[in-house]
């Protein structure tokens, strides 16, 4: 028997195996209608399954569901240095109106590949600045409903202990969590909020453990960042609050509601530019916040009974408020304690 | 404080238990001789198939009982590559980590893409065979499959490896195959059985993860919990036994650090340190243990009959 050949044999079923995990996915054929429309390319660094590119490809999803773009993408490029060969081929080869994705992690290829190819809008969320002429940055702001939950939890809270479990303490987390914490001392400075890292985006049985930890440390509302915590709720019977998308079916009946992030206005900003040949590189901050309706709490799905009269009436009074531009929630990307 | 130490134990066993259930699968296999560096895939693929087929056929027995079968298949995966082929068992094991994962990750987008929350089923309910009771209640509300980790898979590993017929041959076949096979052991079925039986283990551990603990499926779902189950046998010296001890001793340390950052000490230290916890508590316990750790001799040789 040839163990050469058999080890040659599984050296390439392997590398078949990651020319598969690494390639581009399969993308919907245009269709002939959308011809005219132009090209998005999208290029995320973890799977769609992950919320935040989740959130950026559902909307550009949309978009071209609607007609009004045509949209190709690639994901779980990962951190090891493929973003910038993937960016520059897709420029290249496809020659897009517009690259969206995300730079984190991939913060100096991004920057590189778009200085080379100034004719294509590149629309990244970054936790730096935009750089022009073509470089927009974007970022889930979505601190403004994370304090209208804040306000919530204060509110339905019994034994005054609210437990957060986040994944990394980064500044996107960080002033979800900050804001959080703000709005429930607002309507209950006595109440305790016990915060938790996992150091993990991904690990929802941590993620569950860390909030059943809490719960036994006397938590009876939780501020779910990350996927796993909401089961802990269910199994114990208590609130939480989802994060990034409505997380309603999660765990009906236990989950309040939650801050959502909408890419929605944010591509819609995009087209209209890159169609009117207007674009130009700027920072689109406000575009994920609550005024423009790139954020806001997840419909509550007939859970608003379970909340206070007078702390959901402040709670519509403050989103009238901000939406209006006469509050202002406060930014705070410091590290959240572990107990404040 | 009681209720701190009650909580906690409880808590060690939860976590403990898929870790229990892939090292004692993991130990049956290596006893035999071979090193399954397929065991985090494993893992994996069993947490995907058992949410699979429980999500679609609504039984959550069914979805256990495949997951379990899947892993059966892939530890004879694992059995044709390294001891019928006797390919390299790095490269095989490696290679069925990455084939199995992403195989999952491939069906599960197929299946549930385009989704903003991953799909959750309604797990296995806890026991609570002493459900009022104070101390008792809590440390005795658990899985059925901790109950059955702790008390079936272990006890039957080690009567199993040391007081059977078929553990001696499974202890000499990757002790000395040579021997063994001229003392008329099949060398190949043996190890095909291990594999079988290992594979099935480590797939029950996944399955736990995705059926009990969590009632869900996400990336991430076993995020190196199959790698610790690998040191977690080396610790173990290959003995089912200690190899509980030392998922215990991870368990706990893990819950431990989960309990202490939910105590709000606000203490100048980075919370990282509780996260490293788990971690460097089972390093030194490795090097303290390892040092007298004996390899199964035939270990990462694959058998060729001269």
């Amino acid at each position: 028997m040839s163990l050469k050949r058999l080890s040659l044999l599984i050296i390439i079923a392997l590398l078949a195996l990651v020319a598969v995990q690494c390639g581009p996915s399969p993308t919907p054929e245009a269709t002939e209608e959308a011809a005219e429309a132009p090209l998005f390319y999208a290029a995320f660094a973890t799977p769609i399954e992950e919320p935040w590119d989740g959130v950026i490809h559902a909307a550009l999803q949309e978009a071209a569901d609607a007609g009004q773009i045509q949209y190709e993408w690639t994901d779980d490029i990962g951190y090891a240095g493929d973003m910038e060969r993937v960016l520059r081929e897709v420029a290249e080869t496809k020659k897009p109106a517009a690259i969206f994705g995300d730079a984190f992690g991939n913060e100096e290829a991004v920057r590189r590949v778009a200085a080379d190819y100034p004719e294509i809008a590149f629309v990244f969320g970054s936790g730096l600045g935009p750089a022009d002429p073509n470089l927009s940055v974007f970022d889930n702001w979505i601190h403004e409903p994370a304090y209208l939950c804040g306000l919530i939890a204060g509110g339905v809270t019994e034994s005054n202990v609210i437990g957060v479990v986040g994944g990394y303490p980064v500044p996107e987390v960080n002033r979800i969590v900050n804001a959080f914490i703000y709005g429930v001392k607002e309507v209950n400075p006595d109440a305790t909020v016990l915060v938790t890292f996992i150091n993990s985006w991904f690990d929802p049985p941590a993620a569950k453990e860390a909030a059943l930890a809490q719960i036994d440390a006397g938590a009876d509302v939780l501020f779910a960042e990350r996927f796993g915590v909401i089961e802990a709720a269910v199994e114990h019977d208590l609130y939480a609050f989802g994060n990034m998308s409505d997380q309603y079916e999660l765990g009906p009946g236990h989950v309040l509601t939650g801050p959502v992030w909408d890419m929605r206005p944010t591509v819609q900003y995009i087209i209209q530019q890159v169609e009117a040949g207007s674009y130009t590189a700027m920072d689109l901050k406000d575009f994920s916040m609550m005024a423009k309706g790139g954020a806001y709490l997840a419909p509550f799905h007939g859970m608003e009974e379970k909340i206070p009269a007078d702390i959901l009436q402040l709670v519509q009074q403050r989103e009238e408020e901000i939406k209006q531009g006469l509050f202002r929630v406060p930014i705070d990307e410091a590290t959240p304690p572990s107990s404040s | 404080m009681d209720t701190f130490l009650v909580n906690l134990i409880a808590a060690t066993l939860r976590v403990a238990t898929p870790l229990l259930l892939a090292a004692i699968g993991e130990t049956y296999i290596e006893r035999a001789g071979v090193l399954n560096l397929g065991i985090e895939g494993m893992m994996f693929f069993g947490a995907f198939v058992g949410f699979f087929v429980a999500d679609v056929t609504g039984s959550l027995w069914l979805g256990f009982w495949v997951a379990v079968l899947s892993g059966v298949l892939s530890g004879l995966l694992m059995a044709l590559f390294s001891v019928t082929f006797g390919v390299n068992q790095h490269v095989s094991g490696l290679g069925i980590t990455l084939l199995l994962g992403g195989l999952s990750l491939f069906a599960f987008r197929l299946k549930y893409g385009g989704r903003s929350v991953p799909p959750s089923i309604e797990p296995f309910p806890q026991l609570s065979p002493f459900k009022d009771v104070p101390v008792l209640g809590t440390l005795f509300e658990q899985y059925l499959f901790t109950y059955v980790a702790f008390l079936v898979i272990v006890p039957l590993a080690w009567w199993l490896l040391y007081r059977t017929s078929f553990g001696l041959n499974i202890r000499s076949v990757g002790e000395n195959p040579e021997a063994a096979d001229a003392a008329g052991v099949n060398v190949f079925l043996i190890r095909y059985i291990t594999l079988a039986i290992g594979g099935g283990l480590i797939a029950a551990g996944g399955a736990f993860l995705s059926l009990a603990q969590l009632g869900a499926f996400t990336h991430g779902i076993v995020s190196g919990r199959g790698w610790v189950a690998l040191a977690l046998v080396i610790f173990g010296n290959w003995d089912p036994v200690k190899v509980m001890w030392g998922a215990l001793i991870f368990g706990g340390t893990f819950a431990l650090q989960l309990r202490l950052q939910a105590m709000g000490l606000n203490l100048p230290i980075p919370y990282e340190t509780f996260l490293a916890l788990p971690y460097v508590v089972t390093i030194v316990a490795l090097v303290i243990a390892g040092r007298n750790a004996t390899y199964p001799a035939a270990l990462l040789k694959p058998y060729r009959r001269e």
